[in-house]
């Protein structure tokens, strides 16, 4: 097990500097660079700030500077937030849209979960129609409009009782935290609701699952202990990374509901060329999303016992 | 959990007004990119800026250029002079003095500190000399003389330098202070010294920022605010608009979709011209058909910004453009729009396609090939940009073909000339009609187009070398007239902001440049 | 012991002795079958047959494909044609108008009709008045008719007002602050005329005119009048639309009807419903391709990985890991560029291209993952043992068993492509404007969610509909194909 872990761990490593220098090279193969702005500048000023932040060296050299400085640890100065380093800004960051976003799948692993059971032992009974429209909905409904439905419900609500139930938008208690998991769930919680209705209908008509019920367990116990686990495989192998897309595409959510997370970074970074910014965050995600497959593939041998890989 | 309690204390819902303890919140739109003000001119800095620091001058609650830091001043045709009045002080108990403001202008012209606003220093003195890393930094032509008196010399006669003094370009920086935090200087709350009517107390980054009144502030009596509290980081207008409406913020600008609601709910709607105008550029350069003068006189006739502005853009406050420079401006004696009206002439299909034939016979060709439309960064952009290659493709039968780029790729295409049509604007960087007019000057790195006429840089350099401001304003008449005759440009709007105030308070400052909106002299609503 | 006791029971009967049975004749029995064979494919067909839900989703599918295809030949309205006169109208808009004659500039302002009795006044007396306590604005009127090509508003002047303030309201006001749009100003006080052309709808809207000082400040004294503006088109402008036979003429002031618009128009006066059909081709397209493609993909890469093991295992996996990690608008753009789509050009090949290369890492992992499960089952070790081969054991195995998911993942894939074509739009891939695609008219309606909400909904309506024939489909095809399910039904 351990041996295995340190193998993946190095495996993780060399991804990530894949992904790095792949980035890297995207980065400056796209028109355009991060100290072009609305109003030109003079060539002089251009070259004054060209020096400055070294993007006057040649490719290479930029490239193994970047590479020397990230192995230390340092992912450099943003440029378009000309006080903060990169660091920084993932460390102030990342917890809150780490919150944010395990909260998210925390909602739609539950509900997907159980969601997916019910449909499957209630198929085509009205329970079943239900949740199915209602994932319908979850699916076919782009983020941003249930956002938008969503703040605009809160604030009819707070407006119809006097009171502010939930807020509306920010960040910093719990009550916060409510709504936007919410929605940045849904559309996940969908995605495993289906996942695990598919997998649970294979199980139930499974001839084991008849044995246990000839047999004469009770149906609770079938459900928890065979019918579950066996079901559940594929909404782990697709909960891994869906932490680390959730933790990304929480951009518009964090838009609408004004909370200080790091996707509006990533996108925004995108949108301002802003190189350190781009890298720190795709290698921080990267190394992220890479461990979250590793926890992953660890589960796995842990759930479904035939399934220890070597 | 360190991440909730990141932005702590913003989670009480707060009213947007607190009249017990006079306290505002307000929502920003992003984290302010450089609080170091001898760097940075863009807007969300400027408003943090402008209410915790201030320059020489300031602008009053009108608009008014009033004193600042400096009580006395005088501006003659060879430099200025400026005296720093006895009871302007610094956060920490030190009188700002005039070193201040020769250290920190020294920092901006500085080619070490690359600051990308360098040049609006060049009025002064040897300042485009040092920039470029000629000579050195201590010859710019300012000089503290004690610690009272500020002297400063141009390098020809400059108008419009007491406008600049309120700029936050402008603002002093003390050199001891800037010295102790060992390069992290405006990275934190701690790291900043402010002279202006608030203090920023607390700044948690993308997060929370909050100002107090400043205590040492000279003109403080004048200040009704204890608190701006800005909790809320945010971009999208219906967040923004959601939280007004539950009375989490004091201020919302209103996006044209909320207007029928906004109408129902009551609200009072403000209309504020931001001073930016919005106009189509041509490429000028060789081998592109809008460089043939008669193929851009007849785009001139096809379209016409009033029908752009009242049924594409719809916002009320938008002016449908009738010129480069925009409504607000001053003239000699009156507004430079109404010494030198726009000209005024007929949208006429006929003479458009008149026109368009002209310039086929010109261009030898039978039909136009299709037309690159480089289009603007905002949503309201692409409407427009529907618009023209509808109504161009419907009056004169041309081919328009959408370019939509993000904001760095458009750029790069920009500066690079790869256009033949695109929609842009500009915003002032002064209160002088001069930075509108070098706009479309030869050489100006702004002239994306590269129209060059020596017609029109003899205009410009006699705005540029008078100061009578009766000249002034004739070379502007004559700017004016040369871009229609020209084509220069196809004047689109005059961009106008709708608004919204909490009405518990009165008094908020919108402003063209400078700290906007501006709630230093807000007062609260008596119960 | 049980059996002794019943062979003695039975040889005691009576009527069993021994010359009681007679050798049978041998008979050839073939096996009879009760019903027809059927293969793996024509059994899985019957059943999707019976599933009612699925073939509901077919009819609705091929709905979809004649809408796509046959609509525009029945619907034949040109979708980009712009009509500002009937901009974000919603379905069952008011849609008669009175013709009007082509606008032009209002004309001079004629000498006030009543005497003003402020200019008979002594000067000294006005200038002695504050401008707060002189007399209020009044006479405020419509000049003509007010109708959607403008609303003229004349007024009385009033001593000490330096400009006016003019206003438009859906509610009538209550008081200051309560006026509404500010429409602009009239420049002067000597201007008391004010001509209204922002956005005219039909309707009640309500005028408010507010004095204002030298310093632009507002006075007290404002007037507002109630105002029935209605449809109004010129001649030129029917005849452009088609709404009269070219050569004929009609009376100013009779009326005409605009054309008929099902489903309402978008933010620039072009028909929904044309709209629709034609972002039905782009997104149908994009969204069954793309993921048919990316999933086929995954399939592909994740059992190879899932069934061989081992360190090739490994390194597909972490390729996939790679993949899935970089930033996907960065690439997307680098691609854009790389497949030279010159501007305004629709890229549609090199998108799915592009989604392809970038999407397929979840299917395969997913794949992979069942792959793992299914390959320790007790009847691929038989088949092995009975002589097959790899390609057979994945391919009649184990893909049937992975069925599912595969199908989950695949209907989920496709409002996903059809959102991401939406968003890549915007940075200039996908397709161009004027061309419309579901996914961009839903961003578009986002926008004017609360005020003309038809713009919103028929785009995502069209995306709910395709969304759910498919996952009924999906569902269906899971059922049919699933072999274990075959004698429960």
């Amino acid at each position: 097990m351990l041996s295995y872990t340190l193998k993946r761990l190095i495996q993780g490593l060399i991804t990530v500097w894949f992904i790095a220098t792949a980035t890297f090279l995207a980065m400056h193969a796209v028109p355009g660079d991060p100290l072009s702005g609305a109003k030109a500048m003079t060539p002089e000023i251009r070259q004054n700030l060209e020096e400055k932040y070294g993007l006057d060296k040649p490719m290479s050299e930029q490239y193994l500077i970047y590479m020397g400085n990230l192995a230390r640890g340092d992912l450099g100065i943003s440029f378009t937030q000309k006080n903060r380093e990169v660091n920084d800004i993932i460390r102030e960051h990342f917890p809150v849209s780490a919150t944010l976003g395990i909260m998210a799948v925390v909602f739609a692993g539950l509900g997907g979960t159980l969601f997916g059971a019910l449909t499957a032992l209630y198929r085509n009974k009205w329970p079943d129609t239900v949740i199915m429209i209602v994932v319908i909905l979850g699916i076919s409904v782009p983020s941003f409009v249930f956002a938008a439905f969503a703040q605009l419900a809160m604030v009819k609500i707070n407006g119809a009782i006097g009171f502010s139930l939930l807020p509306v938008a920010g960040w910093g208690s719990v009550s916060h935290i409510i709504m936007p998991a919410l929605v940045l769930g849904l559309g996940t919680m969908a995605y495993l609701t289906r996942l695990m209705r598919s997998s649970m209908l294979e199980i139930i008509s499974s001839d084991y699952i008849r044995t246990a019920n000839a047999k004469g367990l009770p149906p609770t116990r079938i459900f928890l202990k065979h019918e579950m686990r066996n079901a559940v495989m594929p909404v782990v192998t697709v909960l891994g990374p869906a932490i680390a897309a959730i933790t990304t595409g929480s951009f518009v959510v964090e838009l609408v509901f004004a909370i200080p997370g790091l996707g509006r970074y990533f996108v925004q970074a995108v949108q301002q060329l802003d190189y350190t910014v781009i890298m720190g965050t795709t290698v921080f995600f990267g190394a992220f999303l890479v461990l979250m497959v590793i926890l992953v593939d660890l589960l796995y041998g842990f759930i479904d016992p035939r399934v220890r890989v070597s | 959990m360190t991440a909730l309690s990141m932005a702590s204390g913003s989670t009480a819902l707060k009213a947007g007004v607190d009249a017990e303890s006079r306290t505002i919140t307000v929502s920003i739109d992003t984290e302010p990119p450089q609080l170091d003000g001898s760097m940075t001119a863009d807007s969300i800095s400027a408003f943090v800026l402008g209410h915790v620091m201030e320059g020489l001058l300031r602008k009053d609650e009108n608009n008014q250029l009033v004193a600042g830091v400096a009580d006395r001043w005088d501006i003659t045709e060879s430099g200025a002079t400026f005296w720093i009045r006895k009871d302007a002080f610094w956060s920490d108990g030190k009188p700002v003095t005039a070193h201040d403001f020769v250290f920190a202008w020294r920092k901006v012209v500085d080619p070490a500190s690359a600051s990308e606003y360098a040049n609006i220093m060049s009025p002064i003195l040897n300042a485009d000399k040092i920039n470029s890393g000629k000579i050195p930094v201590a010859t710019l032509g300012v000089q503290a003389v004690g610690d009272r008196e500020l002297r400063v010399q141009f390098v020809k006669p400059v108008p419009y330098f007491d406008q600049l003094m309120a700029f936050n370009i402008f603002y002093p920086i003390r050199e001891d202070f800037f010295n102790s935090t060992n390069g992290r200087y405006a990275s934190s709350a701690d790291t900043l010294l402010y002279n202006g009517p608030f203090k920023m107390t607390k700044w948690v980054h993308g997060a929370h920022i909050r100002m107090e009144k400043n205590p040492l502030y000279w003109d403080r009596d004048i200040v009704e605010v204890s608190a701006i509290d800005i909790p809320y980081f945010t971009t999208d207008p219906s967040a923004r608009i959601n939280l007004f409406r539950d009375r989490q913020i004091a201020l919302t600008p209103i996006a044209q979709e909320n207007l029928e609601e906004a109408q129902l709910l009551g609200w009072n709607i403000k209309s504020f011209v931001d001073g930016t105008v919005y106009y189509i550029e041509f490429n000028h350069r060789d081998g592109r058909i809008t460089k043939n003068r008669n193929f851009r006189k007849a785009l001139q006739y096809a379209l016409n910004s009033k029908i752009e502005v009242n049924k594409v853009i719809k916002i009320p406050g938008y002016r449908p453009g009738k010129s480069l420079f925009p409504i607000w401006l001053d003239g000699a004696n009156d507004k430079l729009r109404k010494e030198y009206p726009a000209i005024e002439f007929i949208h006429d299909q006929a003479k458009a396609r008149e026109y368009l034939e002209a310039a086929k016979k010109e261009l030898g060709l039978k039909t136009i090939p299709p037309i690159m439309l480089l289009s603007g960064d905002s949503p309201l952009s692409n409407k427009v940009a529907e618009y023209y290659q509808d109504t161009l493709k419907r009056q004169l039968g041309l081919e328009v073909r959408i370019d939509s780029q993000i904001f760095k790729q458009r750029l790069a295409k920009m500066l690079a000339g790869d256009f033949d049509i695109v929609m842009t604007g500009w915003g002032p960087d002064y209160a002088d009609p001069l930075t509108f007019g070098d706009l479309f000057m030869a050489g100006n790195v702004n002239n994306r187009g590269n129209y060059s006429s020596a017609a029109y840089d003899r205009q410009v350099r006699i705005a540029q070398n008078s100061t009578d401001p009766v000249i002034r304003a004739a070379a502007f008449g004559m700017l004016q007239q040369i871009i229609f005759d020209d084509a220069v440009i196809l004047p689109e709007y005059e961009r106008a902001q709708l608004y919204t105030v909490d009405p518990k308070i009165t008094g908020v400052v919108r402003r063209v440049i400078g700290a906007d909106p501006d709630f230093t002299y807000v007062k609260f609503a008596e119960e | 012991m049980a059996d002794q006791q019943v062979s003695a029971s039975i040889l005691s009967d009576p009527a069993l002795q021994l010359g009681a049975f007679e050798p049978m004749k041998s008979e050839l029995r073939v096996q009879t079958l009760t019903r027809p064979s059927l293969s793996y494919w024509q059994d899985a067909w019957q059943r999707l047959k019976a599933n009612k839900r699925a073939i509901l989703s077919l009819y609705i599918i091929i709905a979809m494909l004649l809408f796509t295809l046959l609509g525009p030949m029945v619907w034949r309205v040109d979708p980009a044609e712009q009509d500002l006169l009937q901009v974000s109208s919603a379905p069952g808009a008011e849609r008669s108008a009175i013709i009007v004659a082509p606008y032009s500039a209002w004309g001079i302002l004629e000498a006030p009709k009543s005497a003003d009795m402020q200019s008979n006044q002594a000067p000294a007396h006005s200038d002695t008045l504050a401008p707060s306590e002189a007399a209020n604005i009044t006479g405020l009127q419509l000049a003509e008719t007010a109708t959607t090509q403008q609303v003229r508003l004349e007024w009385q002047s009033m001593a000490g007002a330096a400009d006016f303030a003019v206003y438009r309201n859906l509610v009538k006001p209550t008081g200051p602050g309560t006026f509404g749009l500010p429409l602009g100003t009239t420049g002067s006080g000597e201007v008391r005329r004010y001509e209204d052309l922002l956005d005219l709808r039909p309707g009640r809207f309500f005028y408010s005119v507010v004095a204002m000082d030298t310093t632009g400040g507002e006075l007290p004294q404002s007037i507002t009048l109630q105002v029935k503006v209605v449809n109004a088109i010129t001649l030129e402008e029917a005849a452009d639309r088609q709404l009269i036979k070219p050569g004929e003429t009609r009376e100013l002031g009779s009326q005409v009807n605009f054309a008929l618009h099902p489903m309402g128009t978008d933010y620039l006066g072009r028909d929904m419903l044309a709209r629709l059909m034609q972002g039905a081709r782009v997104s149908l397209f994009i969204g069954i391709a793309a993921p048919v493609l990316f999933v086929l993909f995954g399939i592909v890469y994740g059992s190879v990985a899932g069934f061989i093991g081992g360190r090739a295992d490994q390194l597909m996996m972490r390729f996939a890991d790679f993949v899935v990690a970089l930033p996907f608008l960065l690439f997307m753009i680098l691609f854009k560029i790389a497949f030279g789509i010159g501007p305004g050009e629709s890229g549609i090949i090199p998108l799915i291209v592009a989604m392809v290369i970038l999407l397929w890492p979840a299917t395969a992992r997913l794949v992979r993952g069942q792959i793992l499960q299914v390959r320790e089952e007790a009847y691929v070790n038989a088949a092995r043992l009975l002589g097959a081969k790899t390609g057979y054991l994945v391919l009649r195995h184990m893909i049937p068993n992975t069925m599912g998911v595969i199908l989950v993942t695949l209907t989920f894939a496709i409002p996903s492509a059809i959102f991401t074509e939406a968003f890549l739009s915007f940075i200039g891939m996908g397709v161009a404007a004027p061309t419309a695609s579901w996914g961009s008219m839903s961003n578009d309606g986002i926008k004017s969610m609360l005020t003309h909400p038809h713009e919103l909904f028929f785009p995502a309506l069209m995306i709910s509909i395709t969304v759910l024939a498919f996952n009924l489909l999906g569902d269906g095809l899971r059922d049919a194909l699933d072999a274990k399910m075959r004698s429960r039904e």
